[in-house]
């Protein structure tokens, strides 16, 4: 899938901002993963040339980084929060109720392809552990009851 | 200087160098991986650790990285302080946490820096206890190979495929202990530097491809001090062979040519020396035939014929010499192409005349402002467009000096400078590897070219000749440029025999000139096609379209052709006019080609891997090559030949020759422009300690089972009378001249890396200064310029195409096409057009086209080159579908199919 | 001025539903007030003595002057400078910078326009974590606002002054909050870490003079413009200056954050802000001011929270973000837990942070899981001796080691019985 005429122009906007258009890298490969879920290697090849850079330049890049999907994800991308105070409220647990309920383990996509579960570091809002985020959204003080009602908003 | 004390001891050494290059440049053995002496510091593997001190007092100290240190005056460090030395240990025991401990399959095993830096440090026994982290490979194509397992990362390949050398399409994935160093997706290395990452990477990870099939320990191997024959720069290298086979060849060092680098062409086209095709014993009307009974033939021929010889670009000086004597003066020719004949004798007379010297590639590296005419770097000298890939930089590093940094500190280099380049201007047919450092680009046919050179001349002088009916662009663009070379300190004017264009040529000599003449220290680079152009220029002889009259008009009935193929150098209806005129034709090679296929008489000649020989670069530089293996029972060099031939007809001068020595001291003499390349390397008779340079590594072993399968008893190593070096392991690898050294090992340092043991400062000389001599030593300053017919401005024509050679790394050039793997990258024929040209024309990319060339009709494919000039083509030189067509010309183009087939 | 607003200059006007407060709402509290008196009233030094003065210390953990690191600056030469907020915030523990950012937007924004001006920089750039997407969103309604309003843009209120403020989000890595990656970061590279000098304040971002500034401090500097040094000095309780944003998470009775004087004791924050453990729950350790800072012990609660007193403590203030361990959890776990994270986000640039610290988390682990060796327990010193400041190219290593170094020694019976008795006491 080549990218969309309002995805270039958006891309370069955001590279309009900086000195050389690489720095819009990281953003560029978040907007097209906004739309396309994951960044596939057309897509990678498409923003690279758009920004001057040449594609194994970009890749470098788009590894380096946690957000940055290089592979297929489900139409919901569940980031459960497993750093340290999470994991002393008990974020394991929060994991482990998921894994057993979406049937998948820890960079698994569910066969209907409405999640993908992955381990997340520090969301940022430990005052309310455990936490975890699906898309865009933070869940705090999440417990595992909870969790299946959080869930029913992804369809 | 700095006056720095290291463990106790004070030194000298050169303020704000770093610490690391201080310390082994003194000699000491400090441990590194990341840091290399052509790419600076980044302080990433913390291997060289070492500790400094404020001052005596302080005996607590601080640990810092000796490569990111400066030296300054009155530094007190320790290399042997026990924290500094537990701690490069541990770097060694984190490495090895990973690494997967497969020495003894590895082919960097016996010559690794990382088995070097290990034992260095002390490091022997494991306490990790988990498991190690595992990757999978990828095929980088015919050149190298990977073991992602045994990466350490240094980032040292990176850095030098992406950073130093230009390549898009390598980079360092993912991130913590799975960086992943490669291409995003299995492929091909397109990088025509690929070949180094297998010297650059410190351990297993990138090895040398070939070698992998064929392979041998390093201390199993023989090495030799060799010149790149395949192309004009004469790039010295390092020769590896066993049991008689080529099994690999290396960089060697040399500071003023190509430094710690190599072009994929020169380092894998060594091949041609041992493909099955090649002639290894005499052939009468193409049937293998006895040497005494050719030569019984041979003396019969010599005895009636009418003889005149042809010479070759890439044979030895020794060789054409002994055709020249053979023949006599008069009747030796040098069997270039008309325009090859014409432009290389140009450039002798540019360089001589002066004042503007031929830069080493060292100074191309050095300089501030670049020009490059006509010429297609990448392509045709690829080591010098690496350099100018350096001189790039030097922009940066006048932002670095003003910032502070030092120029070694590379990733902070590269931080502040980020995009700044120096002026490089590239004015070429068609778009080249480089442009991605130029400043500006023109995409000109080869006399639009020229009239940029003498415009620009013209604006830095504004004494030479004027570009009659020059446009305002023209004309503006030739300030812009002026401006910046006039404003360097160390301008350089790049050209050649690429265009096949006088005026293109004429054109740079003039710029240098006028740039000479504003009192810029600047330089020339010129270009030539092959190793020895530049000696056989200097030898002087008739033009072979002199040689094709005088069998025209039957003065001649027999020719003597001297490793060279008459095909690349005519068009082949004149090539063959004159062979079939022919009563006797005799034929000296040891790679086939159509000359040779239509030889009366083939003599078997050695190549660079069997023979010696002096050769001379694009900057006039007199270089000796040796041998790495005996010539086998019926090949020999074809200086041998030669006199051989001489002795039949009972030529004294000639017949005495016993030794090569005896050939190059003859030709010196006899001519003067010559005469220094006596000096280019010790003669047979030199000696270190008595005993004459082992080719054979101290620990080559197997030596007496290498011809178990044949004999059981051992013979003698082979004689070498015409070299100072043996077959052999006995005598002294330390302290060489520098032109003689056959494999670098220093105790302690087994990998590539023990160069550092060699030279006066790392990085540096070599001990002994640079190898080989110049010959060319420019004349007197002066105002000077060439007042040549400037080309009229360049106007399409209806119907036709201005067809200019456009050139391959792998394909133009003769030798290493028949090297295999070279032989899996090879160019294929097609026309190039620009695209708005194609379209007229109705054709898309691939559809086939028939092209009207002189007397040539070829059917060829098209590729459109969008950066080609309206109403301009270019064809690729070389190949067998092109060879000796006469480009640049005028031809017809008429459309076959306009979809590809 | 409310008396929130006195004491709690950062966060009084932070409304209580969770909203943001908006421009309307941040001029009531006295907000661009400070920007209208920088840029009217004050030269760039002025500025920046005025902030020296005030005894503002970076709040991005390693506590250097803010005043002074913009003097680091030099002479202008009439190029590009650059201003960047470091809003990473990925410390595990810290959530401080997410309260200024999702709560008051403008105040950063102001910060911002006051700091660039000092600085003389015609761009400044927040970088932001990807997961800050709330954070996010406001911050862009705010600079919108704030453009409207003619504090961002050309020509800042008729000064002739002209600053473009820009918004990158990031994609997730803890080593982009490091200064120095930070900058490769935004300029699309992998995010390694630059070798220091230079420093960015004479070659930052693309080369030029840079300076970063984290998000806490930087909310600051309206206030000291505002009410003066002598002021802003009188809010702490300690040596330097200002409040801070304390933060507490794990087992107490109220996790949160609360803008405090600088200097507020451990106790008083543990007990009477987070009200204390949790029932059934005593504490073991804490650390102090995010992942990377070494543990406190219950005996120290009596410490200051300044940047001199934890460092006397044996600690760091860090990012002022507590870490409490309680006497239910693990510390071997707790550790394996920090160092999993540390292996994980290591940038993979320099060998002893690459390999080492993945070695360390496989022995914590094999602790952990009864697999433990005693010379474990001297290969772990070794790391932390070996991993340790001014060894590793960055500070991201050093900074793992403080946990470790300091677990090891306070906890160091719970290490040896995992080891004996082959197991972790803590699972049943
Ligand atoms: C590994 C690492 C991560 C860091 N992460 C952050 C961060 O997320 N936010 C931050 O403000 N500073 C972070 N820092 C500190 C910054 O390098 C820098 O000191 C700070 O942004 C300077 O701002 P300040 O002077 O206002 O504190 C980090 C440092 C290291 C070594
Ligand atoms: S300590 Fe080294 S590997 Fe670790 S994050 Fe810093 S630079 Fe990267
Ligand atoms: S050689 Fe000094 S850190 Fe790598």
């Amino acid at each position: 899938m080549a990218l969309t005429t309002q995805q270039i122009a958006e891309i370069n906007r955001f590279a309009g901002h900086y000195r050389q258009k690489s720095g819009a890298a990281v953003e560029a490969l978040k907007l097209v993963q906004r739309s396309n879920r994951w960044i596939s290697n057309v897509d990678l090849a498409a923003v690279a040339a758009l920004l001057n850079m040449s594609p194994d330049s970009l890749e470098g890049v788009a590894t380096f980084h946690n957000l940055i999907f290089r592979r297929p994800v489900g139409r919901h991308v569940i980031l459960v929060c497993d750093s340290v105070s999470c994991w002393i409220m008990g974020c394991t647990n929060v994991g482990g109720h998921l894994r057993r309920r979406l049937g998948v383990d820890w960079g698994g996509t569910t066969p209907d392809d409405r999640f993908t579960l992955l381990p997340i570091v520090c969301l940022g809002a430990c005052d309310h552990a455990p936490t975890l985020m699906i898309d865009a959204d933070l869940h705090a003080d999440v417990t595992a009851s909870g969790l299946d009602r959080i869930l029913e908003d992804y369809p | 200087m700095a006056s720095v004390t290291i463990d106790g001891r004070s030194y000298d050494v050169e303020a704000g160098d770093n610490l690391l290059h201080a310390c082994l440049s003194l000699g000491f053995d400090l441990p590194y991986f990341c840091w290399h002496p052509a790419m600076g510091s980044v302080g990433a593997c913390r291997q060289c650790a070492v500790k400094v001190f404020r001052s005596p007092e302080d005996h607590k100290g601080r640990l810092v990285m000796a490569c990111m240190t400066p030296a300054t005056d009155g530094l007190h460090l320790s290399l042997d302080d026990p924290e500094a030395r537990a701690f490069r240990a541990s770097v060694i025991e984190w490495l090895m946490t990973n690494h997967p401990h497969d020495c003894p399959v590895c082919p960097e095993g016996g010559e690794c820096h990382l088995q070097d830096m290990t034992v260095m440090t002390g490091h022997v026994h494991r306490r990790y206890r988990f498991r190690k982290r595992t990757f999978r490979n990828q095929y980088l194509g015919p050149f190298i190979a990977q073991e992602m397992n045994r990466c350490i990362a240094c980032y040292r390949c990176v850095r030098f495929y992406r950073d130093y050398a230009g390549g898009q399409d390598f980079d360092v994935f993912a991130s913590h202990r799975y960086v992943f160093f490669g291409r995003s997706a299995d492929g091909v290395l397109e990088n025509e530097f690929s070949g180094n990452l297998a010297e650059v990477c410190p351990t297993g990870v990138f090895t040398d491809k070939p070698l992998g099939r064929e392979y041998a320990r390093k201390w199993d191997m023989a090495g030799s001090p060799s010149i790149c024959v395949h192309c004009g720069l004469g790039c010295n290298v390092t020769v590896n062979a066993r049991a008689g086979r080529l099994r690999r060849l290396l960089n060697r060092y040399h500071h003023e040519i190509n430094g710690y680098f190599l072009c994929d062409r020169g380092r894998f086209g060594y091949g041609f020396a041992d493909q099955p095709e090649r002639f290894r014993q005499p052939l009468r009307r193409g049937q293998p035939a006895s040497r005494a009974e050719t030569l019984e033939h041979l003396k019969d021929v010599l005895a009636k014929a009418k003889i005149i010889g042809i010479g070759s670009p890439r044979a030895s000086l020794e060789a054409n010499f002994a055709l020249r004597q053979l023949v006599g003066p008069d009747r030796f020719h040098l069997g270039l192409a008309a325009d090859q004949h014409r432009l290389v004798s140009l450039i002798i007379d540019v360089l001589q005349k002066g004042p503007a010297p031929a830069a080493t590639l060292a100074e191309a590296e050095a300089a501030d402002a670049v020009l490059v005419l006509g010429e297609d770097l990448p392509n045709t000298a690829p080591r010098l467009a690496l350099a100018l890939r350096q001189a790039s930089r030097q922009k940066g590093f006048a932002i670095a000096d003003r910032l502070e940094i030092p120029r070694w500190l590379d990733i902070s280099v590269r931080d502040a400078v980020q995009e700044e380049r120096s002026p490089i201007y590239i004015a070429t047919a068609d778009a080249t590897r480089l442009d991605d450092v130029a400043s500006g680009v023109y995409r000109l046919a080869d006399g639009e070219v020229a009239r940029l050179g003498f415009a620009v001349a013209q604006a830095v002088d504004g004494d030479g000749p004027r570009v009659p009916d020059a446009s305002p662009d023209l004309a503006a663009l030739a300030q812009v440029i002026a401006l910046a070379l006039c404003e360097a300190k160390r301008p350089l004017v790049v050209s050649g025999t690429g265009s096949a264009s006088q005026a293109v040529v004429e054109a740079a000599a003039n710029v240098a000139w006028a740039l000479c003449h504003r009192g810029r220290e600047a330089r020339l680079s010129m270009v030539v096609p092959e190793c020895d152009s530049l000696g056989l220029g200097l030898m002087g002889g008739g033009s072979l379209a002199d040689a094709f009259q005088a069998v025209e008009a039957g003065a001649a009935d027999t020719l003597i052709v001297l490793e060279n193929d008459l095909y690349r150098r005519a068009e082949r209806t004149a090539v063959e006019h004159c062979l079939d005129q022919l009563r006797h034709l005799v034929v000296l090679d040891h790679t086939p080609h159509r000359t040779a296929a239509r030889a009366e008489v083939l003599l078997p000649a050695a190549s660079f891997a069997e023979g010696d020989g002096t050769l001379v670069n694009n900057e006039g530089r007199a270089q000796r090559f040796f041998s790495v293996r005996p010539p086998p029972a019926d090949i020999q060099e074809s200086w041998r030949w030669l006199r051989d031939l001489a002795a039949l007809r009972g030529d004294p001068s000639v017949t005495a020759w016993q030794r090569l020595d005896d050939v190059t001291a003859a030709c010196a003499a006899a001519l003067p422009v010559l005469a220094g390349i006596t000096e280019a390397a010790p003669g047979a008779d030199f000696r270190v300690d008595g005993a004459k340079i082992p080719r054979q590594p101290p620990r080559y072993s197997g030596r007496t089972a290498m011809h178990a399968d044949q004999t059981i008893r051992e013979p003698k190593p082979a004689d070498d009378p015409d070299t100072p070096l043996s077959y052999s392991m006995e005598g002294s690898a330390v302290a060489l001249p520098p032109s003689a050294i056959p494999y670098f090992w220093a105790p302690a340092w087994n990998s590539v890396q023990a160069v550092n043991k060699f030279q006066q400062e790392v990085g540096g000389l070599l001990r002994g200064g640079p190898p080989g001599v110049r010959l060319i030593h420019p004349g007197h300053p002066g105002r000077r310029s060439y007042l040549p017919e400037i080309p009229r401005p360049f106007t399409p024509r209806r119907g036709r195409w201005w067809i200019q050679p456009l050139h391959a790394l792998f394909g133009s050039e003769e030798l290493s096409r028949h090297s295999p793997p070279i032989a899996e990258r090879l160019a294929t024929p097609s026309l190039a057009l620009p695209p708005t040209d194609a379209a007229r024309l109705g054709l898309a990319e691939g559809a086939l086209v028939e092209l009207r060339l002189g007397s040539e009709t070829l059917r060829l494919p098209v590729s459109l080159h969008p950066a080609l000039a309206a109403g301009t083509g270019g064809l690729t030189a070389g190949l067998p579908e092109t060879l000796g067509l006469p480009l640049p010309a005028w031809a017809e183009v008429r459309a076959v199919s306009e979809t590809p087939p | 001025m409310t008396d929130t607003a006195d004491t709690r200059p950062l966060t009084g006007a932070i409304p209580s539903d969770g909203s943001a407060l908006g421009l309307a709402g941040y001029h009531r509290s006295g907000g661009y007030e400070g920007a209208a008196k920088a840029l009217r009233e004050m030269t760039p030094d002025g500025i920046r003595d005025e902030v020296t003065k005030a005894g503002l210390r970076g709040r991005g953990g390693a506590g250097f002057s803010t005043g002074r690191k913009w003097g680091f600056l030099p002479r202008q030469d009439g190029g590009q400078r650059y201003l960047v907020v470091n809003g990473d915030e990925m410390e595990p523990g810290t959530f401080k910078d997410r309260v200024l950012l999702e709560g008051n937007p403008h105040q950063l924004i102001e910060g911002m326009v006051i700091s660039a001006f000092a600085i003389q920089a015609s761009q400044a750039i927040i970088f932001l974590r990807g997961e800050y997407t709330l954070a996010a969103q406001r911050l862009a309604v705010a600079l919108a606002e704030a453009t409207d309003a003619g504090f961002v843009g050309g020509n800042l209120l008729g000064t002739g002054y002209d600053l473009e403020i820009q918004l990158h989000s990031s994609a997730g890595r803890y080593i982009c909050g490091e200064e120095t990656a930070l900058l490769t970061s935004l300029e699309g590279k992998r995010a390694i870490p630059r070798a220091k000098p230079p420093f960015p304040q004479t070659s930052g971002l693309w080369g030029c003079p840079t300076v970063v500034n984290n998000v806490e401090t930087l909310c600051n500097v309206p206030h000291i413009v505002r009410n003066g040094s002598a002021w802003y000095r009188s809010l702490s309780c300690g040596e330097d200056g200002g409040t801070k944003i304390y933060g507490v998470s794990g087992r107490v009775k109220r996790p949160g954050a609360w803008e405090l004087p600088m200097g507020t004791t451990v106790r008083e924050i543990l007990e009477e802000h987070a009200g204390g453990m949790q029932d059934g729950y005593r504490l073991r350790g804490l650390l102090p001011g995010g992942a990377s800072t070494e543990f406190l012990t219950a005996d120290q609660l009596d410490v200051a929270m300044d940047f001199g007193s934890v460092e006397k403590a044996g600690s760091r203030l860090g990012t002022g973000t507590m870490i409490i361990l309680d006497d239910r959890t693990c510390p071997v776990g707790m550790l394996l837990n920090l160092e999993h994270f540390f292996a994980q986000e290591s940038c993979g640039w320099c060998t002893p942070c690459r390999d080492g610290l993945p070695w360390i988390e496989r022995m914590l682990e094999a602790i952990e899981n009864g697999e433990g060796r005693p010379e474990d327990l001297d290969l772990l010193a070794m790391h932390v001796d070996l991993l340790g400041p001014g060894k590793t190219f960055c500070a991201l290593a050093p900074g793992a080691m403080e946990p470790l170094g300091s677990g090891l020694k306070h906890f160091r019976a719970d290490f040896e019985r995992h080891i004996a008795e082959g197991r972790c006491p803590w699972r049943q």
